[in-house]
């Protein structure tokens, strides 16, 4: 027991003050960490968005608008592709039923020139060759294209992917600070935004898929029909809520249109007549040359302007846009306009998000709970530092420095690890003060015990450390048994709490047996104690 | 210095005497906690059946004004409101299902909550917002399965480690203490309809690992008395080692108890319930080690020879001041 080699005590102690030294940053607070100088250690815990304030938000995209989405873009490829062939391969009876893309083609001996013209479409991008689609023909001339499950998934896993890249441009956009923007699972991101004045922008941000078109309105359709819903034969019907006419819907060709997506930079701005605000809108050359095109084929004609499915407004062309930049109008406020503007210098999501799970914290509630979390970790420590005291002395006093130590060295390596602290957190931390030194209650009952049966005093303590050792640890280990799994199965801040609970057990048991048994070994060596007081 | 003792030396109590009553008792009570789980159920928060919680504080006024809410809440026509006090009197958390449409139209959610806000802020303009929560049914149908399965897996994990550390009368004594202690706490949250959420769970998880450590220390010392005293008879056996940790087992609940007591009267509101479910585990927890896991051991006929085989001599057992005659 007086065996304590110098080494040990020397790593200890080192091991002990490397905790403490990474536990300062964190508990300096914002003002005090400006004096703490640069050269050390400046890592710190991060506060969870229920003790800071902020949004927790949880994304969802449906793999089957995926699909859709694909076999649309399928549909537009097979047409391109036979409009380019030579001669041009007339196709038709197209169909996106059930999941798979089917078509005829007219003049069966055009067969083998389809097929060869649709095949590179059907396999995946990169080096692995895999088969996105499978190609069968039906009856001679039906074409049928079925997508493949590896094909599905990793579109699944680009639309991700994407949607990940425009979901952090958008919130970067917005100017918050530190976004925490993760994949979580196939098919969901996790958005945590810290301190947020206002979580309905960001959720409505968040919400907008931000897909612009522009296509020719169909001024020669029946208005009695578009009303009921019905499109022309080449048109197609859109909700258009702000219709100065009063009608709900608006016809639009279908081909002769473009995409929103080739901008360059779009910003809200005010419209130079009306003073309403409006959203401008950059191409980049290729789009701008589109949108030249377009104008320039249909002076005095309408078009209609469609983001997500809804028409914001259906102008009039009234000369040619030949500059690359156009104006959207629209029934906008500043802020709606200001939004759109960041939603499509984002870009488009590739698929639609629903938001399945928010968590949202006003920034007072936070304070209030740190404030009354530090409150009861203060009072329960004060009274179970005294209560050990006075149960134990000495050995009291030793593990009640072990506890310090140990809180120390928490606050410590979650700093390292830059792990965040949350409000279970803090009740993680109240009840490692309470378990922490069960440790040493079992070690001093057992010396206890062994003097009562009478062994010497450097015998007992020698006999009741390495006796309770072996409780210790059988104990411990369940508990970090329930710890793994609260942070296997735990989300948000349950998981922070299983952090907590998980670090304060591992470093519990070391300052708890280790460091005390220095403390007592230094002790008796200098003492040489006949009698014990315990 | 005199120092506290709370437990005196040599103390004799023979618990085990009230084995079979205790045991009679505990199960009555997990029938009871079952009985009570289903005829009053849980009180479920957002995280497992889905929907919206909204946390507001009145800043100006010190109760507030729950029935008036409930009205005022109700006539928007988004079904009936559970209203609860939330810690202190002006603090209200206010609990609503999900609009059918939100499944499809996740926008519908959040038109609720602007209107609800609003109806609030139109009566009351001192109301705070604290918090906004709002859980899908699809999110919240894997949050109650995967808690449940953590439960489980905890309480099997932990009864085959004791299994494979002792032997496996032990584990099957502490697996029946953990199913008393996760009962019981259903139980009480099923009386006081306290909310059961997330937090909960992590209670759960935390007694079960809490509760552990009791069984532990008192396996520990029952497998160690069992090398040592090889003639005593097992209830004597099982008393002693229960008398021997008794000291520990009643410093350590109360540094436990004293750190907890702290956090329900002081405490965060969002975490009262998780305080006072752990404040419960701490006593049944420590009950359980003593009237469950250990009577088990005698009835699966736990002997000397469980960890050391009759014909060895026993090099562990010791001269040092012998056990008096108990029972």
């Amino acid at each position: 027991m007086l065996d304590f080699p110098r080494w040990k005590v020397i790593s200890i102690s080192l091991l002990l003050a490397f905790g403490v030294l990474m536990s300062i940053p964190s508990l300096l607070g914002e003002n005090g960490r400006q004096y703490w100088p640069s050269f050390l250690p400046n890592e710190t815990i991060n506060l969870g968005l229920d003790l800071q304030g902020g949004s927790h938000i949880l994304l969802e995209a449906d793999p089957a608008d995926v699909a859709t989405a694909r076999l649309e873009t399928m549909e537009e490829s097979v047409r391109a592709e036979m409009r380019r062939a030579e001669p041009r391969i007339g196709i038709g009876d197209i169909s996106r039923r059930d999941g798979v893309l089917s078509f005829m083609v007219r003049d069966s001996t055009q067969v083998d020139a389809a097929r060869d013209a649709i095949v590179p479409l059907t396999t995946g991008a990169g080096l692995t060759g895999q088969r996105d689609w499978d190609i069968e023909v039906r009856d001679d001339t039906r074409f049928v294209l079925t997508p493949t499950a590896a094909g599905l998934e990793s579109a699944v896993e680009n639309a991700m992917e994407t949607a990940t890249d425009v979901i952090r441009r958008r919130i970067d956009e917005m100017g918050t600070r530190e976004p925490t923007i993760i994949r979580q699972g196939d098919n969901r991101i996790v958005v945590q935004v810290p301190g947020l004045d206002d979580p309905e922008a960001l959720k409505a941000l968040l919400g907008q898929t931000a897909k612009l078109e522009f296509k020719l309105v169909d001024f020669e359709a029946d208005p009695n029909m578009v009303a009921a819903g019905r499109a022309p034969v080449g048109s197609q019907i859109f909700p258009y809520p702000d219709n100065p006419s009063g009608l709900p819907n608006i016809a639009v060709k279908r081909l002769g249109g473009i995409s929103g997506d080739k901008l360059t930079d779009a910003g809200q701005g005010f419209d130079q007549q009306t003073n309403a605000p409006v959203v401008n809108i950059t191409f980049d050359s290729e789009g701008g040359a589109k949108f030249a095109r377009l104008t320039q084929n249909n002076v005095g004609r309408p078009f209609a302007i469609i983001l997500d499915g809804q028409v914001l407004s259906a102008p009039n062309i009234n000369e040619p846009i030949l500059g690359g930049s156009a104006q959207i109008s629209g029934n906008f406020s500043v802020e709606s306009a200001n939004q759109l503007a960041i939603a499509l210098r984002s870009g488009a999501l590739p698929v639609e998000l629903k938001i399945v799970e928010e968590r949202t914290v006003g920034p007072d509630l936070g304070k209030d709970s740190i404030d009354k979390g530090t409150i009861a970790a203060i009072i329960g420590t004060v009274a179970v530092l005294t209560f050990m005291v006075v149960t134990y002395g000495r050995f009291g006093m030793y593990a009640n420095i072990a506890l310090a130590l140990n809180l120390f060295i928490i606050i410590g390596v979650m700093a390292m690890f830059n792990a965040t602290l949350t409000l279970p957190g803090i009740a993680g931390f109240v009840l490692t003060v309470g378990s922490a030194v069960d440790a040493n209650v079992l070690i001093n009952e057992r010396i206890r015990e062994e003097r009562k049966r009478g062994r010497r005093v450097i015998q007992a303590i020698e006999v009741g450390y390495k006796e309770a050792s072996r409780a210790i640890l059988d104990a411990n280990v369940t508990n970090v048994i329930a710890g793994v799994l609260l942070f296997m199965f735990g989300s948000g801040p349950v998981k922070g709490f299983a952090v907590v609970l998980m670090i304060g057990i591992i470093s519990s048991v070391f300052t708890a047996v280790v460091v005390t048994r220095m403390f007592v070994a230094l002790w008796a060596r200098r003492a040489r104690p006949q009698e014990l007081i315990i | 210095m005199k120092l506290l003792k709370l437990v005196p030396d040599d103390t004799n109590f023979r618990f085990l005497k009230w084995r079979n009553i205790a045991m009679a008792f505990s199960i009555l009570t997990i029938i009871a906690s079952i009985g009570l789980v289903a005829a009053k159920g849980l009180n479920f928060g957002v995280d497992f059946i889905g929907g919206q919680m909204i946390q507001a504080t009145f800043t100006e006024t010190e109760t507030a004004p729950i029935t008036e809410l409930r009205e005022s809440v109700g006539a928007l026509g988004y079904g009936e409101a559970t209203i609860q006090r939330f810690g202190d009197a002006n603090e209200v958390s206010i609990r609503m299902r999900l609009p059918a449409e939100a499944e499809s139209r996740p926008e519908a959610a959040n038109e609720m909550t602007e209107k609800i806000v609003a109806a609030i802020k139109a009566d009351h303009p001192d109301v705070r917002i604290d918090g906004v929560e709002s859980v899908s049914g699809k999110v919240s149908s894997e949050l109650f399965e995967t808690g449940a399965y953590s439960l489980l897996f905890a309480i099997i994990a932990i009864s085959i480690y004791i299994w494979i550390r002792f032997e496996w009368q032990f584990g099957v004594g502490a697996l029946f203490a953990l199913v008393h202690d996760v009962a019981l706490t259903f139980g009480l949250f099923a009386l006081t309809q306290m909310e059961f959420n997330l937090n909960i769970v992590a209670a759960l998880l935390t007694i079960i690992g809490y509760s552990l450590n009791d069984t532990i220390v008192v396996f520990d010392r029952i497998r160690e008395n069992l090398k040592k005293y090889r003639k005593m008879d097992i209830i004597g056996l099982l008393d002693l080692s229960v008398n021997e940790t008794l000291a520990r087992t009643v410093m350590t609940s109360l540094t436990m108890l004293i750190a907890l007591g702290a956090l329900i009267l002081s405490g965060p509101d969002v975490i009262f319930g998780f305080s006072v479910a752990m404040f419960f585990g701490v006593f049944v927890g420590t009950y359980s080690s003593i009237y469950m896991a250990a009577p088990i051991l005698i009835w699966l006929k736990v002997g000397p020879d469980t960890f050391v085989p009759a014909e060895q001599d026993n090099p562990a057992a010791e001269k040092v001041g012998g056990p008096e005659q108990i029972g």
